[in-house]
């Protein structure tokens, strides 16, 4: 059965070929910070389960202060236009097939493993969609290379070009490269959550809203919970952190115990609303700063990137839709 | 004195500091705070922070799931290097009908519609939108307004990452088997409170469709944005 084991195994692999390759770009003034940063996420992924829990903390510990002094960025590209537009001509539309391998496979593989007996034997259910998503892009990368043939040459900038190997980790690399430390936020802000639960942060939180705020009507203890979810969600950089705190500190004792709120609508209307958070702050790396770095936008480095910039017009106004919603919809 | 975690990420906030700094200072205060106790000697508090470290590491290992994903940025860069870019710059600049606020409109009513069918997969900002949806908005409205200053090329990319944010936030939770529909259901068992996934899922469609309108009725302004900011001097057409 495929399960985490072997697709860690394959992310330690893509990450080591990150930091070798990332190690000999020359063009990156940072190149051995960047390198090792990298080789530490691969050893963390092929050897994690052997390191013991001061050993994780260390390598953590390694990952940020090397993040902190600034990975740098490669600046030497890859391929040409005219390279590229040539290479659209001669494929056509099979690129766009080769693309859609990747979610078909991660859609199917993950429908296969959790419906069907003999699938839940090939892949892991419980991990279905991640072990799909991985047999995605293998076999995304097979069928590229059986099906359309490519003849992949050294930039012209290395002199004749000769033929390169290890194309895919080397683009992989590229691009990797231009999401940068983020890469590891949405980790970091999991295990985050982690150590907020065993300090009992939860509790905390709540004592503070109830012994502070003057929550004495609906409309109140609906606002509160709301903006609260926005908020914490913000600062947490993730609405399911947020939201074991705020529906305990609030949802829960004022919105659906004193006031009689209907549990399943203020549930689900409290995540959509910290969902509104999500979309505001950059602490919710993979949603706002990963786009902002992976399409080059040029304010990417700033707190409140272009991305940011965007959403807010939507997600401010539906916040308070959320307000009004939850306070008409779950009193009837 | 639990919460000066929280302090300390709102004040790594103001101070622009390192975001994995910020998590990592955050965790070891929490750590540290929780344990402290009038009277506390040095020698505990390196311990404590050890242990904070430990906790944090044995985190960090077991949600190393989280970042599986970017192996989907090799096939990408691959088919990046064979010309996908181009490929969709160049099909979509030959549908006449296409413009960047009509093409982003189609591209949010899918990326909900499937969201909410749950096949989130589909979407996604390393899958999707750095290979084909920029590209395709930026071919649409270069077909449109000849070629595109710099600060179109910003406004256009970052209404695409939005669609697809926004789009997901507010369709995966009507699909009943979705993460936070699972993580509501098994919080509110623990405080004694049974809900069905389909009852949670149903209330979340009010919101999707407001969603829906907000953020159609700002993608419908687009195009005459675009036309007025960068297009070509004379009448609006």
């Amino acid at each position: 059965m495929i399960g985490l084991p072997h697709i860690y195994g394959v992310g330690g692999v893509f990450f080591a070929a990150t930091s070798w390759f990332s190690g000999c770009d020359a063009s990156n003034p940072r190149r051995f910070v960047s390198a090792a940063f990298w080789a530490l996420l691969a050893l963390s992924f092929l050897w994690g389960d052997h390191l013991g829990d001061l050993g994780n903390g260390a390598l953590v510990l390694g990952l940020v202060l090397l993040a902190s002094r600034g990975l740098g960025q490669g600046t030497r590209p890859t391929s040409t236009p005219e390279a590229r537009r040539e290479s659209a001509v001669r494929h056509g539309d099979k690129l766009f097939l080769v693309a859609l391998v990747i979610p078909v496979t991660a859609l199917a593989g993950t429908l296969i493993a959790k419906q069907t007996a003999w699938g839940a034997r090939g892949i892991d259910p419980k991990q279905a969609t991640l072990v799909s998503l991985v047999l995605g892009v293998l076999l995304a990368l097979l069928v590229a290379q059986l099906w359309l043939r490519p003849r992949f040459l050294t930039p012209e900038s290395d002199g004749p070009p000769r033929p390169q190997h290890f194309v895919p980790l080397r683009e992989g690399r590229r691009l990797l490269d231009t999401v940068g430390w983020a890469a590891i936020l949405p980790q970091m802000l999991a295990s985050l959550g982690a150590v907020f639960l065993a300090a009992g942060v939860g509790t905390a939180v709540g004592r503070l809203f109830a012994q502070h705020l003057p929550l004495d009507s609906r409309f109140a203890a609906v606002a509160a919970y709301c903006l609260g979810m926005a908020l914490f969600t913000a600062l947490m950089g993730n609405a399911f952190a947020a939201f074991p705190v705020m529906t305990a500190a609030v949802g829960l004792p004022l919105v659906v115990h004193r006031f009689g709120g209907n549990p399943a609508v203020v549930c689900a209307i409290g995540m959509l609303s910290g969902f509104c958070g999500t979309l505001v702050t950059p602490m919710a790396a993979n949603f706002n700063v990963v786009p902002a770095n992976l399409l080059e936008l040029p304010d990417r480095n700033s707190a409140i990137n272009a991305v940011i910039r965007t959403q807010a017009p939507t997600a401010l106004p539906l916040l308070l839709v959320n307000i009004l919603l939850m306070r008409f919809l779950a009193f009837r | 004195m639990t919460l000066l975690g929280i302090g300390v990420l709102v004040l790594g906030f103001l101070l622009r500091a390192n975001p994995l700094l910020i998590v990592l200072a955050a965790a070891l205060v929490t750590g540290l705070a929780a344990a402290w106790t009038p009277g506390t000697q040095p020698a505990d508090v390196v311990h404590t922070a050890a242990l904070t470290l430990a906790s944090f590491g044995k985190a960090f290992n077991a949600n190393r799931y989280v970042s599986v994903v970017w192996l989907v940025l090799a096939a990408v860069g691959m088919l990046e290097r064979l010309g996908l870019q181009e490929r969709a710059r160049t099909w979509i600049s030959g549908v006449k009908a296409a413009t960047a606020g009509r093409l982003l409109m189609v591209y949010f009513v899918v990326r909900q519609v499937t969201s909410a069918l749950g096949l989130t997969s589909l979407g996604g900002h390393a899958q999707m939108v750095r290979p084909l949806i920029a590209p395709m908005v930026e071919g649409a409205a270069e077909a449109q307004l000849g070629p595109l200053p710099d600060r179109a090329r910003t406004l256009l990319r970052a209404n695409c990452a939005a669609v697809d944010n926004i789009a997901l936030f507010f369709g995966e939770d009507i699909f009943i088997a979705i993460a936070s529909i699972l993580l509501i259901k098994g919080f509110l068992e623990q405080s004694g409170i049974v809900v069905e996934p389909f009852a949670l899922s149903i209330w979340a469609i009010p919101t999707a469709l407001a969603a829906l309108a907000i953020h159609l009725f700002r993608l419908a302004r687009l195009d005459g944005t675009l036309q007025r900011k960068f297009g070509p001097p004379g009448p609006p057409r």
